[in-house]
């Protein structure tokens, strides 16, 4: 399954993905809904900080959480990936098997699948986070070029980083029956330790320094970080260097389990 | 000729987890789990040449769909060799995936929310097929099939027959040269297998692609393939023409007649083994040899007004084949 074959089959399968996603467009709205837990931690993080911080909490006020909460959520849409779910139905149900006859490698099909629902997804959530912005107009965000540049490539690797956990558990139903459960447990720790319901910087030093080895910041709080201007350029380029070292490390991962998995898959059926 | 399928002592076995009922099985398999060898396929051998229909019957788990699913590529045997038209199949190149397809009766290549002509779209993309031989292949797909109100609705409001259509027309948007059919036919109505079943026949006549067909419906088997090969418990009993293996298994004839009033059936016992019976019609068995006799007992002394003959269902003689090999195959006997 070369990659020459991929890549020139790459636009017909980003247009039949994104017809997928346009497909599910009830179900796209639903995850929409799902995902928008920042928006509900502004709320309440705002309130903590005016019943008992006195306006703020850390170095956040009304506007930083806003500025915060906004960005997650911008991050979040864009990086989502739920590839799990179909690899995990596909080698259970030995779909698998219809996507191995094609002269297409099945984690690229899936990874293009997920390329081709961003658009759907930030066509639903980004006018409505990027008015909220413009309305509130939260003065965190980070007006550096070097910093939005160093963003960009913080964003690809959260997006990798995520992808590969996906694939890595969906590769995990080929030696266990309820993979979906590994990422019940991996959703548990991203939701405390990504940034996601809690800015990782109201975390004691001791957390803060924990959470910098785990992957988790480096899948969300990374990037918003950076947009909120939370980062210098030094120190955003340092923690790009280790959230792509666990990009590679989560590449390495999911390569391994695909090659043992397959393997299984060949010698055992599906 | 150079065979477009060459199978030599190919072997499949599989490991199944096995306990016993009840609570306290379940818990000592968590600690401790028996595992029990399943031999799917016991070293078989064949050869299959190019353009040929080929027939693939057995019983259910004699290791027909464990065959084909080897020699796609998406089971590794655990010995011996299988080539498809020189390429190994557990190796999975891009030239194999592009010569050969698997089409599972109880699987689905269909993108289930998408109409059939985004999958067909796909796979002229995947399999690189050039516009042209894909815009050629589509319309005479959809001539053949009768498609043109199918493809643009979502495949999930299809009916079962009219998905097997699109999902053979997917399977064949690259012309592939070896074409593995698993029950292609299960579930549909007796018009729509007929449908299917000529399409089947065109395209291999057409194109020159090789078939091999597993189907429970033997009508499927009389009408496309002129060879057999017929599997039990992993191991070939017979590898032939299909009329040879009829006139091996079950060398009687039936001889089915109508009358023009009613005849009892003692009558007809004195003849031949009476099969059915009923006011209008009968069904007699009778050897091979002793059909012209009976023939003309039965017109000189009972009022027939229609008669013919044939062979038993084959139906009957798979399951006289598969009953002959039992005791055979637990005493390790050579097949019939």
């Amino acid at each position: 399954m070369s990659l020459r074959n991929t890549a020139r089959a790459l636009p017909t399968l980003l247009r039949v993905g994104l017809a997928e996603a346009v497909a599910y467009r009830a179900e796209m709205f639903v995850w929409v809904l799902a995902t928008t837990m920042p928006l509900v931690m502004l709320a309440l993080w705002t309130a903590v900080a005016r019943e008992g911080g006195g306006g703020a909490l850390g170095r956040y006020g009304q506007s930083g959480f806003t500025a915060y909460f906004l960005s997650a959520f911008i991050v979040r849409q864009l990086t989502g990936c739920w590839a799990f779910y179909e690899m995990n139905v596909d080698v259970r149900q030995g779909t698998l098997g219809m996507r191995l006859l094609r002269p297409v490698h099945p984690l690229a099909a899936y990874t293009v699948e997920n390329i081709a629902a961003v658009p759907m997804r930030a066509l639903v959530s980004l006018p409505a986070a990027l008015v909220a912005l413009a309305v509130l107009q939260p003065r965190g965000l980070t007006r550096d070029p070097a910093l939005w540049a160093l963003w960009t490539a913080s964003l690809l690797g959260a997006w990798s980083i995520t992808l590969f956990v996906n694939l890595a558990v969906g590769c995990s139903a080929f030696f266990i029956e309820q993979s979906l459960k590994l990422m019940d447990l991996w959703l548990v720790l991203y939701f405390v330790l990504s940034g996601y319901t809690i800015p990782i910087d109201l975390f004691s030093p001791r957390v803060q320094s924990l959470v910098d080895w785990l992957p988790f910041r480096y899948q969300l709080g990374f990037p918003v970080a950076i947009m909120t201007g939370a980062l210098g350029r030094q120190e955003a380029a340092a923690l790009l260097i280790r959230q792509w070292a666990w990009v590679a490390a989560t590449a390495g991962v999911t390569a391994v389990l695909w090659r043992r998995g397959i393997a299984r898959f060949g010698a055992h059926g599906g | 000729m150079t065979s477009i399928l060459r199978v030599r002592a190919l072997r499949k076995e599989f490991a199944v987890h096995e306990r016993p009922p009840g609570v306290a099985a379940a818990l000592r398999s968590m600690l401790h789990r028996e595992y029990k060898k399943i031999i799917a396929v016991d070293g078989i051998d064949l050869d299959i040449q190019p353009g040929e229909r080929v027939g693939f019957l057995g019983p259910n788990g004699a290791g027909k769909t464990t065959a084909l699913k080897i020699f796609s590529g998406l089971l590794h045997p655990t010995s011996g060799e299988v080539l498809v038209d020189g390429h190994e199949p557990r190796r999975r190149e891009d030239a194999f995936l592009k010569k050969i397809m698997l089409v599972l009766g109880q699987k689905q290549q269909l993108l289930w929310d998408l109409p059939p002509s985004e999958t067909f779209e796909l796979n002229r993309a995947v399999y690189d097929v050039p516009r042209a031989q894909y815009e050629a292949t589509m319309r005479e797909l959809t001539a053949l099939l009768g498609l043109e109100d199918l493809v643009k609705r979502p495949s999930r409001t299809l009916s079962l027959g009219e998905r097997m259509k699109c999902e053979l027309a997917a399977a064949l948007v690259h012309r592939p040269r070896v074409l593995f059919l698993d029950e292609p036919t299960i579930g549909l109505d007796v018009s729509m297998q007929a449908t299917v079943r000529d399409f089947v026949k065109r395209y291999n006549e057409q194109h020159g692609a090789t078939l091999l067909l597993t189907s429970h419906y033997m009508e499927d088997v009389a009408q496309l393939c002129p060879r057999v090969i017929v599997i039990d418990r992993g191991a070939i009993l017979y590898d032939g023409a299909l009329g040879d293996l009829v006139t091996r298994i079950r060398p009687d004839r039936r001889i089915v007649l109508r009358f023009s009033r009613p005849v009892a059936e003692s009558d007809l016992a004195a003849l031949a083994t009476v099969v059915r019976h009923s006011a209008g019609e009968s069904v007699l068995q009778v050897p091979k040899e002793a059909v012209n006799a009976v023939v003309g007992r039965a017109l000189a002394n009972l009022p027939v007004s229609d008669l013919t003959v044939q062979s038993p269902p084959l139906e009957e003689v798979m399951s006289e084949l598969f009953a002959r090999n039992r005791p055979r195959a637990a005493t390790g006997e050579a097949p019939p």
